[in-house]
């Protein structure tokens, strides 16, 4: 589209920025300030420099809560893509089953994030809770809030129960997209499943991929309510994501620097690692045009 | 009957057990297990519950419904959660129909790096804004308040909402715009009455996530309240009574939590096929 | 290569068709010669699409068969057909080079890498893709897309038919013409049958040896371009072709002679139309001329307008408020004080319900 050149335009944007800026910018410089000072008690602060910074920087529970976080994040997306994937594929295209697939799959989407947290931490339970009873009963030895394994993969299985349906839903439209000459024409050409996957389907599904990649990896990074609501970052720290370690540190504790220079460096790492993300991606589909 | 030629050919018929079936009914099936769980035992008494293990109530109860219709303290948090959610999306469309119709067909002064602000602010961990705007919100006199929710809750959905409607924006070619003008519309009426209804499953798809987004959102939502717009995933978050977990109680509360959901899925159920492949992918 | 018999085919999209209407496709019994070129010409919605797809199998027709070189493959998949497909737009694969897109089919095939390369190096060549090879298929210009399309179907020996489904449609009007002196120029290198659907009569009448011209899922006429020029057999075949199309008078007929509107003009022949069709005289712009003095059994027309097309003229002339054109050679002049118009009796045709009426003997 050609676009003009009009400097008025800024007063469309402008209850959008007014507002983000409202919702962002302030809170985000109430942190920046709490970030650098340190406090007598009694609403008396004073500058600390980058004493904060250092502290977490350096700290081994950071460090924890960081190395649990990427592992967490990357078994997800490990599970969530291909899985995501291979239930696109397998979807049908039209017809009431097509309604029927799309509206089921929505419906973990919509629940509030503690009712996902609250039907996982039932459903785990060895004396009230399908999977927890089942698991009784063919002897195996499951107690989330007891065995770090066992919180883990509890945790794990409810985020790819929670978020696999957005990953399928993106690949599907973009499977959708793919015009019907295509199949025909790979059908024509004698091309196998597998070749018309890696050659038409996966390159045309590169735009949402990496829509559902970036969001996944975002909002994983970012969890906070559902693994709260079953494990409460138990056993001991084993589930302690770098949310709620935050949260633990700044409504919790109350302790304003160190909180704010941890959000800091949290808010840095995402964006840093999105834009390498985006980045990489973008320059893959440059080098090929 | 048959005035022309000859016989019609008839097509093979086609199997319902495919490959296709089996793996969807299995996924199906993994999604809608726990869900059914939990509708299991918000159907049982809290007796039941503990005492025996079935697959379905033996005895069969809505009191734990009745509860939560009759008592205010439950019944008050769906209100004010609906309340904030509707508000939020209402809000958050509204001021990003301009500012997307200004990205779409504009350049100006900052753009690019405007767009990616917008887009930076989805990306922000809530909980590095769970202090901050319990501060900010209650020297202002939003602490506890419905607005104040809706506005929090801006900070990822007007962005997310700018970007949907852009892409759909962009769909839409300039020319439209121009020959409204040529015809003599002014802007006013050139956007609602044509350019709107032309973007109509984007402003659905934008409206379902914001709705989606808003709904399930807790941290903020609890951060930011405590009595008069407590929505009710705090409530859930307090179920133990004297007598202990109240299991049924809280499982029926979860399950009409899922019901507003569940609802506006239904009812965009042609946009979100349609909206997806249209939009921004 | 082979000879394709369309028997008894016909297609309804409907489950019980009772009526001609209920039909996409009417009934068309017709052997189509091996490696010939065949274009399929009608306007929209006319049944060329569906024909198509009956063809590549896309569709399974709900009447009749479809038999190659005699064998049955009506029930066939596309991919057991043998045949090759150009669509409206290009189809490549984006992640191969333009060698990999075609060397893919006969990889496909499990051929030798050395027989491939043989095989793809002469095609790059006959399309002018050899410079081409070694880059990515998805950076390339829309006609180069086109031409790897083309180019993976006759990469395969043992291919039956090309089908081109209105290829040119994504391409620039000045390339147009350049592709189809290739597509031209390949079919009379490799004689191998191709059929191509369109609606541009020009695309038709210079790629084909036999057009076959489709109205309302009618085959209306099966002929070379000049036979579809000089002896319509269908009102609608004058009027898609030519530049502009035949003229059509309302007219009635007595024996030989023709009356339009008051005026007579003599018939080679003596035509037998059945009573109550509706008559047509029909008389293309070439074969008309325009004179300022009158003769015998020529039309008083008023002139509207005179268009100067550069290779001659036209004449939108008026008689009886119908509208008649003329096409006046560049070497001749004419003007608005041209007002009699003959017409060459050796070129009229009289149609009945749109259908030709075919010559008795003269009398």
């Amino acid at each position: 589209m050609n676009k003009t050149w009009n400097n008025k335009a800024w007063w469309m944007v402008l209850p959008v920025v007014l507002l983000v800026a409202f919702s962002a910018v302030i809170p985000l410089m109430t942190v920046v300030n709490y970030s650098v000072q340190d406090t007598f008690g009694n609403n008396q602060f004073f500058w600390a420099g980058l004493q904060w910074f250092e502290e977490i920087v350096n700290s081994e529970r950071f460090h924890d809560a960081l190395g649990r976080q990427f592992l967490f994040s990357a078994i997800i997306l490990a599970i969530e893509i291909p899985l995501g994937i291979f239930v696109a594929m397998n979807m049908p295209n039209k017809g009431w089953t097509a309604s029927l697939c799309l509206v089921l799959m929505s419906l973990p989407l919509l629940i509030p994030w503690n009712v996902v947290g609250t039907i996982w931490q039932i459903f785990g339970r060895v004396d009230i809770g399908l999977l927890g009873a089942t698991a009784e009963k063919l002897g195996i030895d499951y107690n989330y809030t007891r065995d770090i394994g066992d919180a883990w993969f509890t945790v794990v299985i409810m985020d790819v129960w929670h978020w696999t349906s957005l990953v399928a839903l993106l690949c599907y439209a973009g499977l959708q997209s793919i015009p019907q000459a295509y199949y025909q024409a790979a059908r024509i050409d004698g091309a196998s499943k597998w070749a018309i996957f890696r050659y038409i389907q996966l390159p045309k599904m590169r735009g949402v991929l990496l829509i559902a990649v970036l969001l996944r990896f975002m909002d994983s990074f970012m969890i906070y309510t559902e693994p709260f609501v079953v494990t409460g970052g138990g056993p001991g720290n084993a589930t302690t994501f770098l949310s709620i370690d935050l949260v633990k540190m700044a409504i919790g504790q109350f302790d304003l620097g160190p909180a704010a220079a941890f959000s800091l460096v949290y808010f840095l790492i995402i964006l840093l690692l999105s834009w390498v993300f985006y980045t990489v991606m973008t320059n893959l589909d440059k080098q090929e045009r | 009957m048959n005035a022309t030629i000859a016989t019609p050919n008839t097509a093979p018929k086609r199997s319902f057990i495919t490959r296709q079936g089996v793996v969807m009914t299995l996924y199906l099936l993994f999604l809608l297990l726990p869900i059914y769980w939990l509708l299991n035992m918000s159907l049982k008494t809290n007796e039941e519950i503990l005492s025996t293990f079935s697959l379905w109530p033996r005895d069969f109860t809505l009191e734990n419904y009745k509860t939560i219709f009759t008592d205010p303290s439950w019944y008050s948090g769906y209100i004010n959660s609906i309340i904030y959610v509707v508000m939020n999306t209402v809000i958050s469309i509204t001021v990003a129909l301009p500012a997307a119709y200004a990205f779409s067909r504009y350049r100006f002064l900052g753009d690019t790096h405007l767009f990616f602000w917008l887009l930076t602010n989805r990306m922000a961990p809530p909980a590095v804004f769970a202090l901050p705007f319990f501060q900010l919100y209650s020297s202002v006199g939003l602490f506890d308040t419905h607005l104040g929710v809706a506005l929090a809750h801006c900070l990822f959905n007007v962005p997310l909402a700018v970007w949907i409607l852009e892409g759909f924006m962009s769909g839409v070619p300039k020319e439209i715009d121009e020959t409204a003008y040529i015809d003599g519309y002014s802007f006013g009426r050139f956007f609602t009455r044509i350019f709107m209804p032309l973007i109509a499953s984007g402003i659905g798809v934008t409206a379902f996530f914001c709705f989606m987004f808003s709904w399930v959102e807790l941290l903020l939502a609890r951060t930011l309240t405590s009595v008069a717009a407590k929505p009710i995933a705090a409530t859930m978050t307090r179920t133990v009574s004297a007598s202990g977990m109240d299991w049924g109680v809280l499982a029926a509360a979860g399950i009409l939590t899922i019901i507003p959901g569940a609802l506006v899925i239904w009812f965009v159920r042609n946009y979100i096929a349609k909206g997806f492949a249209l939009g921004r992918v | 290569m082979a000879e394709i018999y369309l028997k008894k085919l016909a297609h309804s999209y409907l489950p019980n068709p009772q009526k001609p209407e209920d039909y996409a496709l009417k009934e068309i019994d017709q052997v189509w010669e091996d490696g010939k070129a065949y274009a399929l010409l009608g306007s929209s919605g006319c049944g060329k699409s569906t024909l198509l797809n009956i063809i590549s199998g896309l569709l399974t027709p709900s009447q009749g068969q479809v038999l190659f070189d005699g064998k049955d493959v009506t029930h066939l998949p596309t991919e057991q057909r043998q045949i090759a497909q150009v669509f409206q737009f290009p189809v490549v694969y984006d992640t191969m080079t333009v060698y990999d897109n075609l060397a893919f089919p006969l990889r496909n095939r499990k051929q030798d890498e050395a027989t491939i390369k043989a095989r793809v190096t002469e095609i790059a060549g006959m399309l002018e893709l050899s410079a081409d090879l070694k880059k990515k298929a998805r950076g390339l210009t829309a006609d180069a897309k086109q031409k790897i399309s083309l180019g993976r179907g006759l990469v395969r020996q043992d291919v039956a038919a090309i089908l081109f489904d209105e290829p040119l449609t994504v391409i620039d009007p000045h390339l147009k013409w350049l592709l189809r002196m290739q597509l031209k120029e390949l079919h009379q290198r490799l004689n191998r049958t191709m059929i191509y659907v369109t609606h541009d009569q020009t695309e038709a009448l210079t790629f084909a040896d036999q057009v076959v011209v489709m109205y309302d899922g009618y085959v209306v006429q099966i002929g070379t371009p000049q036979e579809l020029f000089e002896r319509p057999e269908h009102t609608f075949v004058g009027y898609f072709i030519g530049s502009p199309g035949m003229n059509l008078l309302p007219v009635k007929l007595d024996g030989s002679i023709a009356h339009i509107d008051g005026t007579s003009i003599p018939l080679n022949t003596d035509y037998q139309p059945k009573s109550g069709a509706k008559l047509e005289l029909g008389i293309r712009p070439e074969f008309t001329q325009l004179s300022p003095t009158a003769s015998a059994n020529s039309l008083p027309v008023t002139i509207k307008r005179i268009e100067d097309i550069g290779r001659h003229k036209i004449a939108r002339a008026e008689y009886q408020g119908k509208e008649i054109n003329v096409v006046v050679p560049e070497d001749q002049s004419v003007s608005k004080d041209y007002k009699y118009l003959t017409l060459d009796p050796n070129n009229i045709h009289v149609y009945a319900d749109g259908w030709r009426l075919k010559q008795e003997a003269a009398a």
